[in-house]
């Protein structure tokens, strides 16, 4: 029995770029999938073409059980989209915005008028709702264009990197409302170049490159292929990086890792916080002086690097829609709307 | 407990002709709503075919000859209807602007994943584009009025030809829904939307008397379907000129003019919103 969202075999390409290139997917029903990767990994193709925008080259797909090739206008009843650029129109004030949606979604004029007003309420947009929505800031937007495609509590979501460009606080409530929608049951594909995000709110990653799914499974399974954790250690000086070696050699069970110029020490481990206390206890005992020490489980970046050979390309906060548009364009991708 | 997941109606199936009109005139309304926030659009699109109806009026006037004379007043009657059908057809461009706009903006991606009729984005967009261009019409009458225009047919037949005009205008706005779904920027859109229709308007009986062109550009603004709802509405607004002959090349459409300018903005909207629409289904930037 294939879950909410399944595909299989998607293959796209724009020209001679490859967007999708053979990519499965399978997601229970009331789980998030992460899908994560760089800009022009092919995440928003896979959205596009799931959410009936895009015909594949090949392959099947599935959502809620529906076809998507052959009955597109019964899937679009049972999903909403959120996407990367906040789809809202800007003369229109938020209220009208959502009342569209709903007379769109085949909602009587009431009933779109209703949940408009309790969508406003829920996002915080209460006070705002009969301002033009060119007036909104950032966050505002966003939380309107989430709430566009949950006029009708679809069974099935997508997010298209719901927080790209978003400051932390902003990030941190819509984290929030995506964890209270998925509480709900609501099955949830979400794409991200936020490693801590996919992290934070996906049950399973897909992590995609190049247009292929290159590895899949929960945020824990993925780290345990990159190796478990490390104890770290930064020593206040350079003759203390011998004596400090000496004690996480015996504790390690792998080389000690050394880095001169930060005197910084790494060396696998396994036995947790417990083992910390013990490694603080001896390096005391034996008067080395330390600036820092830690317990380092592998990041999702970690698993990234490991998995593809080069870092996962994250923009920096503040420039990310820019940063985005400009990486994907020369390379012909499709990925981002100019 | 969650307003987010609760109790939200189940959408009922839409569909057929009724779904189709109802989600037409969804958009047509957000479009209608977005022309009061930004007035100055429609206020643009005023200030061209009035200063085309001053310049050529009091320019122009004096030195083209219609019908063997150069009388101002001649000239006025003749060139109302022109200016009209060339107001009309500059929907094109807002049509396409404003659809390449919503490409832009992502606003499409939304629409085209909401379980709505397929042709209700652009004839949305097309219908509350008419409203505009019935206001703008009106005004410019006004206009043509104060510069000393006058029709000479009764109420009826005016209105017929203020509706012959609109239907061409209706055509032509498909045009610029096709132009909006296929240029990248709303920039190029109103360009693409424009450039064409100086010539199309122009190689026509709308600004002067086909008689004085080269032969073989008379053929072409006799075939022209902007002539044909020009020679219409000047028929049906009782501003034909006696000295001047309703056909030059003999062609069908000037014989016929309103019969044939029907047909033609019925041909237009055939093809053009059958194409607009498909392109829509794949619209991708």
């Amino acid at each position: 029995m294939p879950g909410a969202i399944y595909a299989e075999g998607l293959v796209k390409t724009f020209g001679d770029v490859t967007a999708l290139d053979g990519v499965d997917l399978d997601v229970p029903e009331g789980t998030v999938l992460g899908l994560l990767g760089p800009n022009g990994a092919g995440k928003t193709t896979a959205v596009r073409v799931l959410t009936t925008l895009l015909q594949p080259d090949r392959g099947k797909a599935a959502v809620a059980g529906i076809d998507v090739l052959k009955h597109p206008n019964e899937v679009r009843r049972s999903i909403g989209l959120s996407g990367q650029f906040a789809a809202v129109d800007e003369y229109l004030t938020g209220r009208e915005n959502l009342q569209m949606v709903g007379r769109l979604y085949q909602m009587n004029a009431k009933a779109a008028k209703v949940r408009a007003g309790e969508l406003l309420d829920r996002f915080n947009l209460a006070d705002a709702a009969d301002r033009i929505a060119k007036t909104y800031s950032g966050g505002m937007r966003r939380r309107l264009d989430l709430a566009a495609a949950l006029v009708v509590s679809p069974p099935v979501m997508f997010m298209d990197e719901p927080t790209t460009g978003l400051d932390p606080r902003n990030r941190q409530q819509l984290w929030e409302v995506i964890q209270e929608l998925v509480a709900g049951g609501t099955t949830l594909l979400l794409t991200t170049q936020y490693l801590e995000e996919a992290d934070r709110l996906a049950h399973d990653i897909a992590v995609v490159d190049h247009g292929k799914v290159i590895a899949r499974g929960s945020s824990d399974q993925l780290k345990a292929r990159t190796g478990g954790e490390r104890v770290e250690v930064v020593v206040h000086q350079g003759d203390q990086i011998a004596p400090a070696r000496e004690v996480l050699a015996g504790f390690g069970k792998g080389e000690v890792a050394i880095d001169e110029h930060t005197r910084r020490l790494t060396v696998p481990v396994t036995g947790g916080a417990k083992l910390l206390a013990e490694v603080i206890r001896e390096l005391d005992t034996r008067g080395v002086e330390i600036d820092d020490i830690g317990l380092r489980r592998p990041t999702l970046d970690d698993v990234f690097i490991s998995l593809t050979g080069h870092a996962a390309e994250t923009a920096t906060e503040g420039s990310d829609e820019d940063a985005a548009v400009a990486a994907a364009t020369p390379k012909g991708h499709k990925e981002t709307r100019k | 407990m969650s307003a987010i997941t609760d109790a939200a109606p189940v959408p009922r199936a839409g569909g057929g002709i009724a779904g189709s009109v109802r989600d037409s005139l969804v958009v047509a309304k957000r479009n209608l709503i977005r022309m009061t926030r930004i007035p100055e659009i429609v206020l643009f699109g005023l200030i061209q075919p009035i200063m085309f109806v001053v310049l050529f009026t009091y320019v122009f006037g004096g030195s083209i000859s219609v019908g063997g004379s150069t009388d101002p007043k001649l000239y006025k009657e003749f060139l109302m209807a022109g200016i009209f059908a060339q107001t009309v057809t500059f929907a094109t461009a807002g049509a396409g602007a404003g659809i390449a706009d919503d490409m832009h903006k992502g606003l499409i991606d939304r629409f085209r994943s909401l379980p709505m009729a397929r042709g209700a984005v652009l004839t949305g967009r097309t219908l509350a584009d008419l409203v505009q261009t019935t206001l703008t019409l009106v005004v410019l009458a006004g206009v043509a009025l104060l510069v000393g225009w006058r029709a000479h047919e009764n109420i009826g037949k005016v209105l017929c030809g203020f509706l012959l005009l609109l239907l061409l205008g209706y055509a032509f706005s498909w045009i610029g829904a096709l132009i909006g779904l296929s240029v990248r920027t709303p920039e190029a859109a109103t360009s693409g939307g424009l450039i064409w229709l100086f010539p199309l308007t122009f190689i026509s009986n709308a600004f002067v008397p086909v008689n004085g062109m080269p032969s073989f550009l008379q053929h072409i603004a006799e075939w022209n379907p902007f002539s044909a709802t020009v020679a219409g509405a000047r028929q049906l607004f009782g501003n034909t000129m006696p000295n001047v002959p309703k056909s030059v090349t003999g062609a069908w459409p000037m014989e016929h003019p309103v019969l044939a300018s029907i047909l033609w903005s019925v041909l237009i909207i055939a093809v053009f919103r059958t194409l607009a629409v498909r392109k829509y289904r794949s619209a991708a930037v």
